[in-house]
């Protein structure tokens, strides 16, 4: 396997709250020493729950939030080194709410064309005429061109926000819940226009969303995460198939597919939802997990790899045996049948 | 077959924009059945929460509600005054909204908040209004309820917010409950464990449930029976299972296939789309299917006023008497 194009290595980042004037000082730590490695055409899945910390290591990967620790590299170089432009040409960002993040004021040429006046790439006149193309092929006619995102649908502006990400040919985008404030059917528009689009220009995505149904159609890899760290790691086909972590399951067994007759799931979670300020001792999870043993409360579990991935839980300790070289992951996610759920 | 409690006819709703009327609800028609659920779904803009508000009389003032019928049990909702609305609301109707953030008075104790109901309702006395309150808190999942009532919404998490939503709609014992996208604002794990709560409630209780929800996947695991509404019009209505396993409208089988479901579609592959954007409702009310410019199979009978065909409780508004395969 060729070295990842992009990699995270002990990656923290805390932030210090204040709850009132003589409150006194806590430390949220968002992402907690998170190791990840995202190969050139992979797309890397992120899920979790609402403050779990995947829109922080969104950021600290598009070099907007630095790291409390850790480092990030691309191709191999620390991202820090690079400078924030050269990172911008070849990391870019796609977030959720495409009635927040393009400028209200600007037609949407313009807004596209906005990345390459930064880099100071080409006339205005060819800025221009690369936008309108980019617009083309997202899907907005050049009849568009000129109008402000107001006059535009939530999937279409969503189709900006990619266009401006694309403009710059970058080789990663970072796609912050994409899909989340739109309908099903414009939703099932835009994971087709991704898809397409990776085809077409060998995109590597990360692709963050609390949806796993919508992260099992488009991700490659899953990175599952709880309070700020991974807890589990794995090919989408191995999974979705063999979900190992007590929160994967329960993640996995909360999907509401359509499928009249199957009920609703018992996800076997108490509600302990933990106080991300104060987080349990031993594995963050214990509090709610229906499997948990005798060290889950006082040891930490580390991210154990296997054929299978990574997984940090007591249930899946590390092979006895003192393995010499780890071995080799399932060559492709597509050579392994799929079990019908 | 158990008795109707609350029927539906000819509902329509207008509100008066400055751009003109916004025809937001046009001909809605259901009826709903003591121990039954019946869900509402659609995208964004296509009534179904101007539909809620209508039955529950909490539209905006801009708002005009004409309806052949809209019966609460034996009581006329159309022509009831308000001090009689105000009786029955809160009360043998209630309502849970989507957001429990701003649906709780922040300044207020969750005690407080739901005893007020049943001290107004019911006429009782605080002590009975607290007991009443720390047995629904247990009812709906929620430990220590005595030193919970003390507390404020801040100091809860979304689900057990939620869950104080429900306990304050159930607390008067009401025999309609209308939900608005209950579990929207949740986490995917608390989304469950807050449908499986209102599923087994409404099961023990006997209510007569309208859920009203954007998300298909939530309709298939608690619906009894299920309406379908594109640009304020219902367009298809049935019984779940033959609703999802077999879906007469376009527009229904269309969002259906828009959805990934794990282990059926392919991963990667291309997901089904429904073409073109919604009508507008603003204006002159236009002629014949609202969906037409959508739908694949599309024709000019199409324009005209489109029939409603009905097999067995299975009702849907096409002009095709099936889908072709």
């Amino acid at each position: 396997m060729s070295t990842p194009m992009m990699q995270a290595h002990g990656l923290t980042r805390s932030f210090v709250i204040r709850a009132g004037m003589f409150a006194p000082k806590r430390t949220l730590h968002a992402v907690n020493g998170v190791d990840l490695a995202i190969n050139k055409g992979d797309v890397l899945g992120i899920v979790g729950e609402s403050g779990c910390g995947k829109s922080t290591l969104a950021r600290m990967l598009l070099g907007l939030t630095p790291p409390s620790s850790g480092s990030i590299t691309l191709d191999g170089r620390d991202i820090r080194e690079l400078g924030r432009r050269p990172l911008a040409r070849r990391v870019q960002p796609v977030f959720q709410d495409p009635y927040s993040s393009l400028n209200p004021r600007r037609g949407i040429a313009s807004i596209v064309a906005l990345p390459l006046e930064v880099h100071g790439i080409g006339t205005p006149r060819e800025r221009r005429s690369k936008s309108i193309e980019i617009l083309e092929r997202v899907g907005l006619p050049p009849r568009y061109a000129d109008n402000t995102p107001g006059q535009l649908s939530g999937g279409q502006r969503q189709r900006v926000a990619i266009a401006r990400a694309l403009v710059m040919n970058p080789g990663i985008v970072i796609c912050d819940e994409p899909t989340s404030a739109l309908d099903v059917s414009v939703q099932a528009q835009i994971l087709n226009l991704l898809l397409d689009l990776r085809r077409e220009f060998g995109l590597t995505y990360v692709f963050i969303s609390h949806n796993l149904a919508v992260v099992e159609h488009i991700a490659t890899q899953v990175a599952v995460m709880y309070l700020g760290q991974v807890v589990e790691q794995a090919d989408t086909a191995v999974l979705f198939r063999q979900p190992r972590h007590p929160y994967t399951q329960a993640l996995l067994a909360s999907v509401l597919t359509p499928e009249p007759g199957l009920g609703i799931p018992d996800t076997g979670l108490g509600l302990a939802f933990p106080d991300p300020l104060n987080p349990p001792a031993g594995c963050a999870f214990h509090p709610r997990c229906a499997q948990r043993i005798a060290p889950c409360n006082t040891i930490v579990p580390p991210l154990v790899e296997s054929p299978l991935g990574k997984v940090a839980c007591h249930l899946h300790p590390a092979a006895p045996v003192p393995a010499a070289a780890p071995t080799p992951a399932p060559s492709s996610p597509l050579s392994l049948p799929d079990t019908p759920q | 077959m158990s008795e109707t409690v609350l029927d539906v006819q000819g509902l329509s709703v207008d509100i008066a924009t400055p751009r003109g009327t916004l025809h937001a609800v046009r001909d809605v028609s259901f009826q709903v059945r003591r121990g039954e659920t019946l869900c509402i779904v659609g995208e964004s803009g296509c009534g179904k929460s101007i539909t809620s508000l209508a039955i529950m009389s909490l539209l905006p003032q801009t708002a005009r509600r004409t309806a052949r019928r809209l019966a609460f049990l034996d009581e006329d909702l159309a022509s009831a005054s308000g001090r009689r609305i105000n009786a029955l609301r809160g009360n043998r109707m209630a309502m849970i909204f989507q957001e429990p953030m701003t649906a709780l008075n922040p300044a207020y104790t969750i005690g407080d908040q739901l005893m007020e109901p049943y001290l107004h309702h019911k006429k009782a006395g605080r002590a009975d209004a607290r007991e009443r309150a720390i047995e629904l808190l247990g009812k709906v999942g929620i430990a220590s309820a005595a030193e919970r009532l003390g507390q404020y919404p801040h100091q809860l998490s979304g689900g057990l917010r939620q869950r104080v939503m429900i306990a304050m709609a159930l607390m008067c014992g009401p025999e309609l409950l209308i939900a608005d996208e209950p579990s929207t604002a949740l986490d995917v794990t608390i989304q469950a464990q807050i449908l499986r709560l209102l599923a087994d409630l409404q099961q023990e209780l006997g209510i007569a449930m309208v859920l009203i929800t954007h998300d298909l996947g939530v309709v298939a695991r608690i619906a009894h029976r299920v309406t379908v509404m594109y640009a304020g019009e219902v367009v298809e209505e049935g019984a779940a299972e033959r609703l999802f396993g077999a879906p007469r409208h376009p527009y229904t089988r269309g969002l259906l296939s828009c959805i990934p479901i794990p282990g059926r579609t392919e991963r990667g592959g291309q997901l089904g789309t429904i073409r073109g954007v919604v009508p507008s409702l603003i204006g002159e009310p236009f002629q014949g299917c609202g969906f037409r410019d959508r739908c694949d199979f599309a024709r000019e009978a199409c324009q005209r006023t489109v029939p409603l065909h009905e097999s067995g409780d299975h009702r849907w508004r096409c002009v095709l008497d099936g889908l072709p395969t």
